[in-house]
């Protein structure tokens, strides 16, 4: 097959996460060939757990973790307050031996000082400016950290990262907030990526039933109003859950569904929620509560379900899963990801149709994306989100992994914070919403190009070459070559418009 | 990063340090043979990146080709700006005056057509030939003043007997002139340099041509006042603000002002290094060059105030000290279509100091005749900058000349070291 290194440098910055050193040619003979070829690997979509815990381990480490410093912190309170104590006796005792001291003890009555505090006051106090000291990291950060750099790396270390771009979608589709959940990286791991290549039922129900999920949209607390705890309880439904699933999970809005739809929904669902925290085995972790279900058969979409528990909810969400709301839904978005924020038509109804027709194979809909010629159209329109940006340049300079410490509050202030979408609808996906932090992205390419620590590395022609090779402008490629340094020619060809849209 | 050097006396303090802006690299050890001759010489070397227009800061207004060469952008003796004459044939540009004190002092050199060896014109490679040393292009990992160092026999019981210590931190940033085995003190900036005016620029140049939605949002963004040119209007208050801080000239000129103070204050203690480099960008003139008034004259009035403060800061110690001023190549002759200059071949080199033997034009003038140009383009060059180099390095720092040929310089046997530039 003739060379095609154009198709390969698209290839990989439109499904993968742009170039490494020599990839462009390593799959010029056949670019479509190598996305499919890495759909085909074995653990596809997958990182090592080794290290990472899991999600049930992570809320009870956070539980053990806050009840031992709450522990901690009630004691020092004690002897604060014995210390205190003993102070106000020795002040008197000594008042009372020495009686030209006068009511020493009287005069504060009331007034909560420590014998500190009194000493302080005595004399001005000097202002003496503490470095401002940063709090220990806890042990959900050390976690944070330890997910997001498996989560960043898994896309650095990639060949292409045509998988691992499907992880970060259905990821976003399927988001949660690791503001309201410790569980954030294990939560991709545990219900997202064992399913991106697998059918989109099972991914839906792994999701909604992951109690990262159940946290994050108020579904654990949530008891049917008829049910034996929420009698008891005097609680009722949180129909949060169910709207979203048949919102931005399924079905897409304005579908047709009604509001007595999503009260049906949720009360069907009700039970799905998680051990608390501090259980020492199974804490954190899903577990169907039947004393929180709402008794009886619901309907949802016109179908009523009968009352089987557990199961009343997996069969609601099989039926969603192939609606044809759904594959719409799914067809669509997937084809703004990754080809046009207004995809083709006909591109849509290819997905849609491979979706119907494999009863939502998501593998089979990731291989038909590829092979459709509508995903090969040569202008590079999509801007990139910062994360795929960033992930862009780390590959482009030959890192093999981030420091998830730089990276992931570098992405805050791009305003991608990682787990932490700003609705449970996700990041956006269309380039009004990202285009004016451009401004902000000149900011960091001008750091990342200034960064001691990265002038060995940084060779902006060997750069141009890697990241963009037959895609390169000649207007590009002029900049670059004619910057005035080479810290200035790594931010332009950051910056470049090659090198920001895919 | 750990700054670990004996402060003491009038050494710059750590804060002084971080808040010039720009990162200094030093050697820390006194040169042995200059030492036992009774001697405590100083040699700070700044680079300037981006390819000075030599014909802007130093004019052959003697030359009868001149103004026809360059025009209304000819540096003249009359006019309502003149230019500060040097020694009849040459003159000073007048944002510069003082290095024409200095000059006129015998405490400065200016060397005129002068080059390296590389006859391309790419910045990259250029900065690399002129901080390798080597005749050309390709993967040097060592700067000549590293390798100078190197070979110079330390004295160093000033600095054991400073902390009982010889450690340096070595620096993560190292450019090239200064990287190398011989340990190098450096310090840098915590905060990073702001997005210059002119990377703003050439990147909304690269979108208007290629992107357009990005350069809308990008001139959104950063307010065009920002980037027009001096005396126009200035933005109304309450449009849209900037949002990127763009370095304009006032932050410039006390970027190189609190850079080279900052290094003179290192060099000026008796127990601070001796040798020390530092690099100042922004002297890629294609647009606008603004030789009198403009762009370039606020550059090098920025640059010679720095050259001031270095002067005073240095105190008594600017009597053993040089300073050179070194640049990858020049510009184009003539002046191009967008009132600027394009990459070119021979400019100037700067010296100065209260060591040196000052007060001179070094310059084998070839004329600026079209038929005495570099490719009917370019001022030719006719003198070797290695030579300059190696002869202040000879004479000042008292590297073997047989090793400045062999290990600093190597090839260029033919290039005799310039003698006779110090005092």
């Amino acid at each position: 097959m003739a060379l095609d290194p154009r198709a390969a440098a698209l290839a990989l910055h439109r499904f993968g996460f742009g170039p490494r050193a020599g990839t462009i040619a390593a799959i010029a003979s056949d670019p479509r060939g190598a996305l499919l070829a890495e759909l085909d690997k074995p653990n596809a979509g997958k990182i090592s757990d080794a290290g990472l815990m899991s999600s049930g381990a992570a809320s009870r480490m956070t539980s053990d973790f806050l009840a031992e410093r709450a522990a901690k912190q009630k004691l020092e309170t004690k002897r604060q307050e014995a210390a205190k104590q003993a102070a106000r006796q020795e002040t008197a005792k000594l008042a009372a031996d020495n009686p030209t001291m006068q009511n020493p003890v009287s005069e504060n009555a009331g007034m909560e000082m420590s014998a500190d505090a009194k000493a302080a006051e005595a004399k001005p106090v000097e202002a003496k400016p503490m470095p401002p000291q940063a709090p220990p990291e806890t042990p959900m950060a050390e976690n944070f950290f330890r997910e997001a750099k498996a989560h960043y790396d898994g896309a650095v270390r990639a060949e292409i990262g045509f998988a691992e771009r499907l992880v970060w979608f259905w990821s976003n589709h399927f988001c949660i907030n690791s503001d309201v959940t410790v569980q954030a990286g294990a939560y991709e791991r545990e219900a997202i990526r064992p399913h991106v290549l697998g059918k989109f039922v099972d991914l839906l129900i792994a999701a909604e039933s992951h109690p990262a999920m159940l946290q994050y949209l108020g579904n654990a607390a949530s008891m049917g109003p008829n049910s034996v705890a929420g009698i008891n309880r005097d609680r009722g439904l949180n129909e949060n859950l169910g709207r979203e699933i048949l919102e931005l999970h399924t079905l897409g809005v304005r579908t047709g569904y009604s509001q007595d739809d999503v009260l049906s929904f949720a009360k069907v669902i009700t039970g799905w929620t998680t051990y608390l925290p501090d259980l020492p085995e199974h804490g954190g972790e899903f577990v169907f509560y039947p004393r929180f279900h709402e008794p009886g058969p619901q309907t949802v979409l016109g179908k009523t379900y009968r009352d089987t528990g557990f199961e009343q909810g997996k069969a609601v969400l099989a039926d969603l899963a192939r609606h044809p709301a759904t594959a719409l839904h799914v067809a669509s978005k997937l084809a703004r990801h990754f080809c046009a924020d207004e995809p083709p038509a006909s591109l849509v109804k290819m997905l849609r149709q491979k979706f119907v027709e494999t009863d939502g194979d998501l593998w089979q809909v990731a291989r038909a994306l590829v092979m459709a010629p509508e995903s090969w159209a040569p202008e590079q329109t999509k801007l990139k989100r910062p994360s795929e940006w960033m992930m862009t340049y780390i590959r482009t300079a030959g890192f093999n992994g981030v420091d998830a410490r730089l990276t992931a509050p570098a992405l805050s202030r791009l305003g991608e914070p990682l787990w932490r979408p700003p609705a449970p609808k996700g990041f956006p996906d269309v380039k009004g919403e990202w285009i004016d932090g451009i401004a902000h992205r000149l900011d960091t390419a001008n750091a990342i190009a200034q960064n001691p620590a990265n002038q060995e590395r940084l060779d902006p022609k060997a750069m141009l070459e890697t990241a963009l090779g037959p895609l390169a402008s000649a207007d590009t490629r002029s900049a670059v070559n004619r910057a005035e340094t080479k810290q200035q020619a790594v931010t332009l060809l950051l910056m470049a418009p090659e090198f920001q849209r895919r | 990063m750990s700054v670990r050097f004996p402060v003491s006396g009038h050494a710059a303090t750590r804060r002084e340090l971080l808040l010039g802006s720009g990162a200094l690299f030093a050697w820390a050890f006194v040169p042995k043979i200059a030492r036992a001759e009774g001697r405590d010489p100083r040699f700070l070397t700044i680079v300037l990146r981006g390819a000075l227009d030599g014909l802007a800061a130093v004019a052959p207004v003697g030359d009868p080709d001149w103004v026809k060469l360059r025009g209304d952008n000819a540096l003249k003796l009359d006019g309502a700006t003149p230019a500060l004459p040097l020694d009849g044939f040459f003159a000073l540009n007048p944002a510069m005056p003082n290095l024409h004190r200095l000059y006129k002092a015998g405490q400065a050199v200016v060397v005129h057509a002068v080059a390296t060896p590389y006859r391309e014109r790419s910045h990259f490679d250029g900065q690399d030939v002129l901080e390798s040393g080597l005749a050309r292009p390709g993967r040097a990992d060592t700067g000549w003043l590293n390798r100078a160092l190197v070979k110079l026999e330390p004295e160093d019981g000033v600095r054991t007997s400073a902390n009982g210590r010889r450690t340096f931190a070595v620096g993560p940033i190292t450019p090239l002139v200064v990287r190398g085995p011989a340990p190098v003190l450096s310090w840098v900036p915590p905060r990073l340099p702001p997005v210059s005016d002119d990377t703003t620029a050439r990147l909304l140049d690269l979108y208007r041509h290629t992107d357009p939605a990005l350069a809308r949002v990008l001139e959104e963004r950063i307010g065009l006042s920002s980037l027009a040119p001096a005396g126009s209007p200035d933005r109304k208050p309450g449009e849209m603000g900037p949002v990127i801080q763009v370095g304009n000239i006032n932050q410039v000129r006390a970027y190189f002002a609190e850079a080279a103070s900052a290094a003179a204050k290192f060099l000026a203690n008796p127990d601070g290094p001796r040798v020390g480099a530092l690099a100042l960008d922004g002297w890629d003139t294609h647009n606008d060059e603004g030789v009198v008034n403009g762009r370039l004259a606020q550059l090098l009035g920025a640059l010679d105030a720095a050259l001031g403060a270095v002067e005073t800061t240095m105190g008594v110690a600017w009597s053993e000290t040089v300073v050179t001023l070194i640049t990858e190549f020049g510009r184009t002759a003539r002046i191009n279509g967008t009132a600027g200059t394009d990459h070119g071949t021979a400019t100037v080199a700067l010296l100065l100091g209260g060591a040196l033997k000052g007060g001179r034009v070094i310059a084998d003038w070839p004329g600026v005749k079209e038929s005495d140009l570099h490719e009917s383009r370019d001022l030719k060059a006719t003198t070797d900058l290695r030579a300059v180099l190696k002869g202040l390095l000879r004479d000042h720092l008292r590297v073997d000349e047989r090793v400045l040929t062999a290990d600093i310089f190597p090839g260029s046997d033919a290039v005799a070291p310039t003698t006779g530039l110090l005092a």
